[in-house]
């Protein structure tokens, strides 16, 4: 990666962090407000997110040939498979217990959120079991779902 | 609106929209799709040898992911300088501990976090995405008035 697209990524980064801080997702009291319908500003700040990626995801690759520093818009494929969906039931489980999701345990730092570190680690160890669990099926090719659906 | 936005609603709409312009710049000026939960499989990559993590799409990302986390943080820090004031959670740590272990877990197994599908795969309208939106709003709903019921 150049430092051109490092310089990219580092500004889109800062955008998205700023973002979090100020729709108050670093909040989890806030975001358990939502989930408990008591507050529905989750909906503006996911609506507002989604509008503005909408637009870029569909404009950019019909009026740019490529990216400003890069070789070629990505795309990142869903898979309509049961762990997406049973991966985001267990998701939905632990976001709705602690108000933390991804983004916010990393913002929530710079914001002087500290409490914030439990949820990362909690969130890094989570990922890590799931890897560790998924690399079992790696060592037994006949239990791969992915050649065998 | 009051009771539907009882904080307000103009913080929540400037920051999604600014959300949207941060994942914008992303794709418009690099072509990569930014999701958030990936970093956490990524970064044991570094560090554990086991299949799963040594995939090519881990270690071919893994850098610019950790340049796009620090860039979160200091996004966070720029807006406490600027605008903001720190804020100290009081959600109990066994409650985050917990949360963040089950959410990491099933974010990673479903590929996809509020960040991934909820903002990246409905922006570009993939059906599993959608579905897995739904599927975790409900799930996240179902415990928070558990936890609100019960604790």
């Amino acid at each position: 990666m150049s430092y051109r697209q490092a310089a990219f990524v580092l500004a889109s980064g800062i955008l998205f962090g700023f973002g979090l801080a100020l729709s108050t997702m670093v909040q989890p009291e806030v975001v358990l407000s939502f989930l408990a319908w008591k507050d529905m500003g989750l909906l503006l700040v996911l609506g507002g997110a989604v509008v503005v990626t909408f637009a870029a995801y569909h404009l950019a690759p019909r009026v740019m040939r490529k990216p400003i520093a890069g070789e070629a818009f990505g795309r990142h494929p869903s898979e309509m498979a049961v762990r997406t969906l049973a991966g985001a039931a267990i998701f939905g489980v632990g976001w709705g217990l602690c108000g933390v999701c991804p983004g916010p345990a990393i913002a929530g730092l710079g914001v002087g959120n500290y409490p914030m570190l439990v949820a990362l680690a909690g969130l890094i160890l989570g990922a890590y079991a799931q890897g560790r669990w998924a690399s079992h099926q790696f060592n037994q090719p006949q239990m791969n779902t992915d050649e065998h659906r | 609106m009051s009771s539907l936005f009882p904080l307000g609603w103009e913080h929540y709409l400037a920051g999604g929209l600014l959300l949207g312009v941060g994942m914008s710049l992303l794709f418009v000026s690099t072509g990569l799709i930014g999701g958030m939960s990936t970093v956490f499989s990524t970064v044991w990559s570094f560090f554990s040898s086991a299949p799963y993590f040594q995939q090519e799409r881990f270690v071919s990302t893994r850098n610019w992911r950790l340049i796009y986390a620090a860039g979160i943080i200091l996004g966070a820090l720029l807006w406490l300088i600027l605008l903001g004031q720190p804020f100290v959670t009081e959600v109990p740590y066994w409650r985050l501990a917990a949360g963040g272990f089950i959410a990491g877990f099933g974010a990673r197994l479903s590929n996809g976090c509020t960040a991934g599908h909820g903002i990246c795969g409905m922006a570009s309208l993939q059906p599993a995405s959608i579905l897995a939106v739904f599927t975790f709003l409900a799930t996240a709903m179902a415990t928070a008035h558990l936890v609100k019921a019960f604790l």
